[in-house]
């Protein structure tokens, strides 16, 4: 295992941020960590990475112990937290070069790790411009770079893409798949489900502290239910008439909410489910206001896993 | 290499790093020069005609000595804010992920703010000469005077560097700034303590900038002053290190808690 964590436990004062969080993460993979705020996410991170110190429990990070080997294991990670943490007043390079001499690469090969990086996270161009002038996106690809000095063996990203506009994250994205396919070992936290979908093997959904479920995003979706169709019809006496017909595609009784008149009911075949809805709502002659189709959102992963319907 | 080689070497590759802002960011360390020249010259000539100056003569030779012991206090403010800058933007985080020696941290903010100041302390002194302050003791009590001020600076390193971690957030320097002030006319940088009612004139006194001020007057000859004050401003300084140097160590070993 290159993550492999038993029963972490850690308190801030009163607030208990990890209660019992255990995790294994296989070689080679990403798994990602799903999770509101204030679940533990960053807490696991920076104990995992050498920044803070459990209460309890034990962490194995690419075969080292956090608390009594650090040194071995920052020989072997690489951290890419929450914020974009480059000197802002040097340039992309003289970051990277910095940093190369600080992970004791000595000043030559220093030089040539930053020319690499910089080139491989497209950066090659602005490499002599100040990190104050980057762009979000930029700015979070020499961080990725920063993490990737040694070539670590895992490597841990704190919400990569929080507060980038889509064309940074598509960056980030793309950056940590290429990570990825070099073999690295990488555990991501994040807020968002289609974050995760996009890029990791395995999910752990944590809250409060602790794993509450894990498996493929996949696995995780068809235990929730997948995806549903969703119409709002003109009428409210429509309602009946439109449940009747969309019973007839979905693959469970479609749940009524009279107040907004919409019916709702989860699907397998996404595109069939809506042409045939659309074709048989037109010739039954049912005004409709509005119909989509929709993915489970994060709230509704919490609502359904914090409701017992599912369980790790 | 041992760790304590790599501990000078990751030390000093931290200190480039700030090298490097001076280069690609001068404006901060040119202002860091001009303001202590502009109070030089707002105090000598506009305020300064109006000063009693304690012993008889010029008060840009008592002044002098008084803003060089103020800039190095001003030094609290640069060390603070470099801290709680990579502090906030978790550059010290990353720092602390990365395999090397842990002390470089701190020991690469100690050697670039200790070489800003010898800097800072040489255009201060060339302004000095200009303005027609000179040092009197000749070259050893000179050189004397001068490691007075660095070792009063590097006391306020460690001031700086407990604050940077305790606080970690760069608009805490508003409240240094505001601070710094007060402290600094509540000595005998600007007027003699003689000149203030008595048990203010108490605390001026025994204020470690007025210990300074007053053992580096001694040390470049100004006439007319009580001497004895290197004893205490060679004290003051080891004092606040030996206060401020553990509760830093123990700042930045808090941060993994």
């Amino acid at each position: 295992m290159s993550v492999l964590v038993d029963g972490l436990r850690k308190r801030f004062g009163d607030k208990i941020a990890l209660d019992g969080f255990d995790l294994r993460v296989r070689p080679g993979t990403v798994c990602g960590l799903l999770g509101p705020n204030g679940a533990g996410k960053t807490t696991s991170v920076r104990i995992l990475s050498t920044l803070l110190r459990a209460d309890g429990g034990r962490a194995e990070v690419a075969g080292f112990d956090v608390a009594t080997h650090p040194m071995e294991v920052r020989r072997r990670i690489g951290l890419v937290g929450q914020h974009a943490a480059v000197d802002e007043v040097l340039s992309g390079r003289q970051n990277l070069e910095l940093f190369g001499r600080l992970y004791h690469l000595g000043a030559a090969k220093a030089r040539v790790r930053a020319a690499e990086l910089l080139d491989r996270f497209g950066l090659a161009d602005t490499g002599n411009k100040a990190v104050r002038h980057y762009s979000g996106g930029m700015r979070r690809r020499l961080d990725l770079a920063a993490g990737m000095i040694l070539a670590p063996d895992v490597l841990f990203l704190d919400e990569p893409t929080t507060g980038l506009d889509p064309r940074g994250r598509n960056e980030v994205w793309d950056a940590v798949r290429s990570l990825a396919g070099d073999g690295a070992t990488v555990l991501l936290t994040t807020q968002y489900l289609d974050e995760a979908d996009q890029l990791v093997d395995q999910i752990a959904v944590i809250d409060a502290g602790r794993v509450i479920a894990g498996g493929s995003p996949a696995e995780l979706k068809s235990r929730l239910g997948g995806d549903r169709i969703e119409v709002v019809v003109h009428d409210v006496g429509d309602l009946g008439t439109a449940a009747e017909l969309l019973r007839k595609v979905a693959d469970a009784e479609p749940e009524r909410d009279l107040d907004r008149r919409r019916l709702s009911a989860p699907v397998r075949d996404r595109v069939a489910a809506l042409t045939e809805t659309v074709r048989a709502l037109d010739a039954a002659g049912v005004p409709v206001e509005d119909i989509a189709l929709r993915r489970p959102t994060l709230d509704e992963v919490f609502l359904t896993l914090t409701d017992g319907k599912v369980s790790a | 290499m041992s760790s304590l080689r790599w501990a000078v070497a990751d030390g000093w590759t931290m200190t480039r790093r700030d090298l490097g802002h001076w280069v690609r960011q001068p404006a901060p360390v040119v202002v860091s020069l001009l303001f202590p020249i502009l109070l030089v010259l707002m105090f000598g000539y506009l305020l300064g005609g109006a000063i009693a100056v304690p012993g008889g003569g010029d008060y840009r030779e008592f002044l002098l000595p008084g803003m060089f012991v103020m800039t190095m206090g001003f030094g609290v403010e640069s060390t603070l804010l470099a801290v709680t800058t990579d502090a906030s933007r978790g550059v010290t985080d990353r720092f602390r992920s990365i395999p090397m020696s842990q002390s470089a941290v701190v020991v690469g903010r100690c050697g670039a703010d200790m070489l800003n100041s010898v800097l800072v302390l040489v255009v201060m002194a060339a302004c000095g000469l200009a303005v027609g302050w000179r040092p009197h003791g000749g070259v050893g009590a000179t050189l004397a005077a001068f490691g007075l001020l660095l070792l009063l600076r590097f006391a306020f390193l460690w001031v700086g560097i407990w604050l940077g971690l305790m606080v970690a957030d760069p608009s805490a320097v508003t409240l240094v700034q505001v601070v710094v002030w007060p402290v600094s006319f509540l000595s005998n940088i600007f007027v003699s303590p003689d000149t203030m009612p008595g048990w203010l004139g108490a605390i001026a006194t025994w204020n470690p900038l007025s210990a300074t001020a007053a053992a580096t007057r001694d040390l470049f000859g100004n006439p007319g002053l009580a001497d004895g004050w290197i004893g205490v401003a060679v004290a003051w300084p080891l004092l606040l290190v030996a206060v401020f140097f553990p509760l830093s160590v123990r700042a930045f070993r808090r941060l993994s808690r």
